[in-house]
């Protein structure tokens, strides 16, 4: 188990040094010049050459790089094109607030959901109760949130006037409920899907039966046989889950305009705001190499029968 | 011995023909996965003879109709420069088209099962070089990749491209080549290594039964054994794969047309659409701008996934 740690723990930096140079490489080398966007239609060649001067532009690619990797550990990601003299990681920050919040909504709606649903499924197996929702879950999990967005925004929101349309007050506020369960639909049907079969996977098992059978009450038998085996394979995908969930917000947040990352993100896309891409690239790529690991790690804890090795290359 | 010796005269014709057709045969008769086959079959025809099935240009603006609902004359309406829907819907089908067809031909299939079968019957470093290669691609999430590769490769290659049209004199660009291009090959690069990895575990497998060990010792040379022995046997799970990544990779290009770095205006694309009237005040004034191409959309996604499911059932040898 700890070499595999230690090859993981390896990757690690690999992969976040790569994407820093990548990301480096695109502000630096990308479309337009950084100098002449900040200077606008006023410049001339000598003011550009002493402002290159200044913030170290003409220095060698790997000093420059060095100091972009040290303003990143400090949190410092440079200033955005378009909100000229906001500091990008203070603008992403607080996007990310907001976009975190409404992530967790949405997760706490798949989960909670999902999972008794499927353990009712799998407690019904084979009955037309279990049909009807394994049939929901498929349809659920084939809708996509372009349709199920404006389809619950004009059912719930327009003709019904049940809920409010857009617009954002935080985690405890009306407005984020549309949003969360449009964001949460394809999480319950998925869940729901994982936790019935490996549900009917574990029900299966020998250790079911012997726990059965030495005369342990059925309430035993479920929380601490079946359940807690059966949430296993939903720890793996969580990770998954989560990536998942930050791109359906990119467009969730679009339709509920609701000023999150996705929409800064599909901002300064139109803006050409490069600082704030490759910074949003640069954590948003960080956050799901760190939440894969923190998964791979946390695994053998839940499950004792899984050895970590070394992988069959090793 | 005298089993490999009577093999051997077979060896010309691997016994892929059975396989192949019984496998159509079972999926033609899934009534579902037909009805999807059709389905796919109409938008992706329509999509491909655009030119010919739409009534109007996907640009011909008439503004004396802007924002109409349905009618006979615009079936799916009109948005607000008096433009047919369907027929911007059908363009836009078109755009999916080209997407889906391009990245998994390149990526999938050409770049995929070349470097899976390589890595496969050569093992070593050369399996290495593309396993490793391929983690790579896959420790990162591909749509910060995507937005990478487009917002820096693009503005180079229309440079380029432009350069091509002034010394000719044709015009390119506005065919909304390059973002085809950009986006196929941007999509190829994350489609490549599930394929990869599918095949060199099939590869394996197969590396070890008689029949390549009788090609070898007759003395085929390593890319007909490749060609004519290996991948006709693990040409099975190849169909199962692809079929399920067609949604995927439809599904792609619309969120990324959605977020911008897609195809860009004004080529149709059913994600532009969707951004262009997915706000509030459009939805309630002119629900059918986002319901048609949403629900086109829809279908599509659907199609695919059911059909997917039949053609694993049909062609996944463990299904049998």
């Amino acid at each position: 188990m700890a070499p595999y740690i230690f090859r993981r723990l390896l990757w690690l930096p690999c992969i976040l040094i790569l994407v820093s140079f990548v990301t480096f490489i695109l502000g630096r080398f990308g479309p337009g010049d950084p100098v002449e966007v900040i200077m606008g239609q006023h410049n001339n060649p000598e003011a550009v050459e002493r402002i290159r001067e200044q913030r170290g532009l003409n220095d060698p690619i790997v000093v420059q790089y060095v100091r972009y990797v040290g303003n990143v550990l400090r949190g410092d990601f440079g200033e955005s094109y378009k909100y000229r003299g906001r500091n990008v990681g203070d603008l992403l920050k607080k996007k990310m607030w907001v976009s975190a919040q409404l992530n967790v909504a949405a997760l706490i709606i798949s989960l909670g959901l999902g999972i008794p649903l499927g353990l009712y499924a799998a407690s019904k197996q084979g009955s037309a109760k279990d049909v009807t929702t394994v049939a929901f879950t498929l349809l659920g999990q084939s809708f996509p949130v372009f349709l199920t967005a404006p389809g619950l925004l004009l059912l719930f929101a327009l003709k019904l006037d049940l809920l409010p349309t857009h617009g954002w007050g935080g985690f405890f506020d009306a407005r984020i409920i549309l949003p969360a369960v449009v964001m949460g639909i394809p999480g319950v049907a998925f869940f729901t899907r994982l936790t019935r079969s490996s549900t009917l996977e574990v029900i299966s098992q020998d250790y079911v039966r012997t726990a059965r059978a030495k005369g342990l009450a059925e309430r035993v038998v479920h929380r601490r046989h079946i359940l807690r085996n059966s949430m296993i394979p939903l720890v793996t995908l969580l990770g998954f889950t989560v990536a998942g969930l930050a791109t359906t917000s990119f467009i969730v947040e679009r339709f509920f305009g609701i000023p999150g990352v996705g929409n800064l993100l599909i901002e300064s896309i139109f803006a050409r705001d490069l600082p704030v891409i490759s910074a949003f690239v640069l954590v948003g790529t960080t956050m799901f190499v760190l939440a894969n690991l923190v998964v791979d790690l946390v695994y053998p804890l839940m499950d004792p029968r899984i050895r970590l090795t070394g992988g069959q290359n090793a | 011995m005298r089993n490999e010796a009577q093999a051997l005269p077979q060896l010309p014709s691997p016994p892929s023909g059975g396989y192949w057709a019984i496998s159509m045969r079972r999926l033609f008769r899934n009534k579902l996965a037909v009805v999807c086959l059709a389905v796919i079959a109409l938008l992706y025809g329509s999509g491909a003879l655009a030119t010919l099935v739409t009534p109007y240009g996907y640009d011909d603006q008439d503004l004396s109709v802007a924002k109409q609902g349905p009618s006979f004359a615009h079936p799916f309406g009109t948005d607000r420069l008096g433009r047919d829907m369907m027929t911007r819907i059908i363009f836009g089908l078109r755009t999916t088209v080209i997407i889906t067809v391009v990245s998994l031909a390149t990526g999938s299939l050409a770049l995929g099962i070349t470097l899976g079968l390589l890595a496969g019957y050569f093992g070593r470093w050369i399996d290495i070089i593309i396993m490793r290669a391929g983690e790579v691609t896959t420790a990162f999430p591909e749509i910060f990749l995507i937005l990478i590769i487009v917002q820096t490769a693009k503005p180079p290659i229309v440079e380029w491209v432009r350069g091509i049209e002034d010394s000719l004199g044709v015009e390119i660009l506005r065919l909304g080549v390059v973002d085809y291009v950009v986006l196929s090959f941007a999509l190829a690069i994350f489609s490549w290594f599930g394929m990869a990895r599918l095949v060199r575990g099939q590869v394996f497998a197969a590396r070890e039964t008689q029949y390549v060990d009788a090609a070898q010792s007759v003395g085929c040379s390593t890319p007909r054994i490749l060609l004519r022995h290996v991948l006709p046997n693990v040409m099975g799970p190849v169909i199962v794969v692809v079929s399920a990544g067609l949604g995927a990779v439809a599904g792609a290009e619309v969120l990324l047309s959605f977020l911008g770095i897609g195809i860009q205006p004004p080529t149709p694309s059913l994600g532009l659409m969707m951004f262009e009237h997915g706000s509030i005040s459009e939805l309630r004034s002119n629900p059918h701008l986002l319901l048609f191409p949403a629900g086109t959309l829809t279908v599509l996604l659907f199609a695919f996934n059911l059909l997917g499911d039949g053609v694993n059932d049909a062609f996944n040898p463990r299904a049998r």
